[in-house]
């Protein structure tokens, strides 16, 4: 039936990337690629375990990170040259180990106890208290009862408010996300010694505020794990609105947010939050597919053709909404944004949406986190539940508060509301304001257009 | 987002060499929901599904018209059908990288992985396309 009819449809192959499945490489350093492509492969999936690991048996975060950052870079020389070694993820580690006890042998010179620390090392890793093993023996980097908290604390850490915000994506992008820096200098469309001098600079800091690496305690935890749901948001949303340059959305990191957010629920169970930041971000990717026209142009939600939202991801959405939910400790920021998100998500069209809850829920989303963001937000709301002109109350009431000076976001809504009470040509001036001060040329020509037509 | 399915795949020597190998019906469960559940930690696993012995399965084959429908295994071809995992990954490098942890092995055991292309690649003006995604859609199938 549905499945089978597939066959009979030519499938895009997905253009001449040679990441195309079943494509063969045209180049001559295609097996060469192909195995660096293997190599970050397994590092995105045990690059959160491996410096983990490397960390807490170390001690030492940076070290840490250090050591696994050298054992990547053996494995893109080795694993081309000499084959994808039957347990990847065990060669990484003991390779990793080998270069944290080369490091602390350099150290022993200056100070003795680094000496001690090598021999443990050695030995098998007294220093995180783990019984000796073997020599040669990763395993006992492996105790699997503390893979979660290792995980738990390498996000904590990633995400320490200590760290710059720019610090914070590019350092859970790298050890939790497991992207090399190239990746993620990609990602950010910045030189790849931007990224490996923020990384750098990170650790430093991380060392010099002597942040340990575990998992916070009771009474800084709530702080802590905002800083990390705000860094999983940040990561999302320079993923589906770029804030520079000419693509509007880089899906690829809207994803990796996605997925760390899937990883950051599994590892705090009962707390609603993830589960509302998780659900945000499904209900909100569910509407990529129809964001954008044929030629990439953005497509406001009163525009968009419902039938192309991604029903699966509205359902996980759903489903991660229900679980906040259930948690029985009322929503927080994500959780209320979830469930705007989750009206529109189950609406057939703009003008069936359940306008007056969105209203409400924009209410308790200005309680709990109040912001002009969400005051302008609330305006659009109310404006479709009761009409432009008690919406423009709301919004002359921001631009009286000087909210949002030198943002494209208030003079486009007014300039909206204005139109739709007819009065045409302060609506052009407000629009035209909103386009000179918009950042991305996909948006700005969405506001030109829109001023051009009134 | 881009989906990979890992089919598993074996041959008539797979199940004779997994019936000697003695592995009860729990271990199997545990090395498989180990498996599963670190996809599942990872954020990738967006479902699975194993079947019944191909004993239990008929065949349809199209070989001639009408089509000869048989009771039982394969016949003639010895390739085995016997599950699948569908993982939202970006590169079928990470698909790949995922089927080498599986715990599947013995003589004739594989696994298959192919890209599933999304809806939205297929002619959206279909109206075959129309149908299956009104389906989808009320269904919430991935």
């Amino acid at each position: 039936m549905a499945q089978a009819a597939r066959h009979r449809v030519t499938v895009p192959d997905g253009g001449a990337s040679s990441h195309g499945p079943g494509l063969p490489c045209p180049d001559a350093g295609g097996a060469a690629a192909s195995a660096r492509r293997a190599v970050e492969a397994v590092w995105r999936i045990e690059s959160a375990r491996i410096v983990g690991a490397l960390a807490r048996y170390t001690g030492d975060f940076a070290l840490g990170e250090d050591v696994a950052s050298e054992a990547l870079a053996e494995a893109l020389v080795a694993w081309p040259r000499d084959g994808v070694p039957r347990d990847p993820t065990a060669w990484l580690l003991a390779t990793g180990r080998r270069r944290a006890i080369d490091a602390f042998r350099r150290r022993a010179g200056r100070d003795e106890r680094y000496a001690a620390l090598a021999r443990d090392l050695g030995e098998g890793g007294a220093h995180a208290g783990a019984a000796p093993a073997g020599p040669g023996e990763p395993d006992l980097l492996w105790d699997p009862d503390r893979i979660d908290d290792d995980r738990l604390a390498l996000v904590f850490v990633a995400c320490h408010p200590v760290l710059s915000k720019e610090a914070r994506v590019a350092l859970t992008l790298r050890v939790v996300a497991g992207l090399t820096s190239e990746q993620v200098a990609r990602a950010f469309l910045v030189p790849v010694p931007t990224i490996q001098a923020r990384i750098t600079r990170a650790k430093k800091t991380l060392a010099a505020a002597r942040v340990p690496f575990a998992v916070p305690p009771a009474d800084e935890r709530a702080e802590r794990l905002a800083s990390v749901l705000n860094v999983l948001y940040l990561i999302f949303t320079e993923g589906s609105t770029a804030s520079g340059g000419d693509e509007w959305m880089r899906p690829d990191l809207a994803h990796e947010a996605i997925r760390l957010a899937r990883v950051l629920v599994r590892l705090t169970p009962g707390e609603p939050e993830p589960n509302g930041l998780l659900a945000l971000l499904e209900l909100t990717a569910a509407r990529f597919p129809a964001r954008t026209g044929p030629d990439g142009e953005p497509v406001l939600l009163a525009d968009q053709d419902r039938r192309r939202w991604d029903a699966s991801a509205i359902r996980r959405g759903r489903a991660a909404l229900a679980r906040a939910v259930a948690a029985g400790r009322g929503l927080g920021p994500y959780g209320l944004q979830a469930a705007i998100a989750e009206q529109h998500a189950v609406a057939p069209s703009v003008e069936a949406t359940d306008w007056e809850r969105v209203v409400l829920l924009y209410e308790a989303l200005g309680r709990v986190a109040p912001s002009p963001v969400v005051e302008l937000n609330r305006a659009v709301a109310v404006s479709m539940a009761f009409g432009p002109a008690s919406a423009l109350e709301v919004v002359d009431g921001l631009a009286a508060a000087d909210a949002l000076r030198g943002s494209y976001l208030l003079p486009s809504v007014r300039g909206e509301l204005l139109a739709r009470l007819g009065r045409r040509d302060e609506a052009r001036a407000e629009l035209e304001l909103a386009a000179r001060l918009c950042g991305n040329r996909r948006e700005r020509g969405v506001l030109e257009r829109k001023a051009a037509s009134l | 987002m881009p989906k990979y399915m890992l089919i598993m795949r074996s041959t008539d020597e797979t199940t004779a060499a997994f019936a000697e190998s003695g592995l009860d019906f729990d271990q199997l469960l545990e090395v498989m929901g180990r498996f599963n559940q670190e996809m599942i930690d990872a954020g990738v696993l967006m479902a699975a599904e194993g079947l019944e012995d191909a004993s239990q399965g008929v065949v349809v084959d199209y070989s001639e018209q009408p089509p000869v429908v048989t009771d039982g295994p394969y016949g003639e071809t010895k390739e085995l059908f016997n599950g699948f995992w569908i993982l939202d990954v970006p590169t079928i490098e990470e698909a790949t990288a995922w089927a080498r942890r599986a715990p599947l092995a013995g003589p004739g055991s594989k696994a298959e992985i192919r890209r599933i292309p999304s809806i939205d690649e297929f002619p959206q003006d279909n109206e075959w396309i129309r149908k299956e995604r009104a389906w989808r859609e009320a269904t919430g199938q991935l």
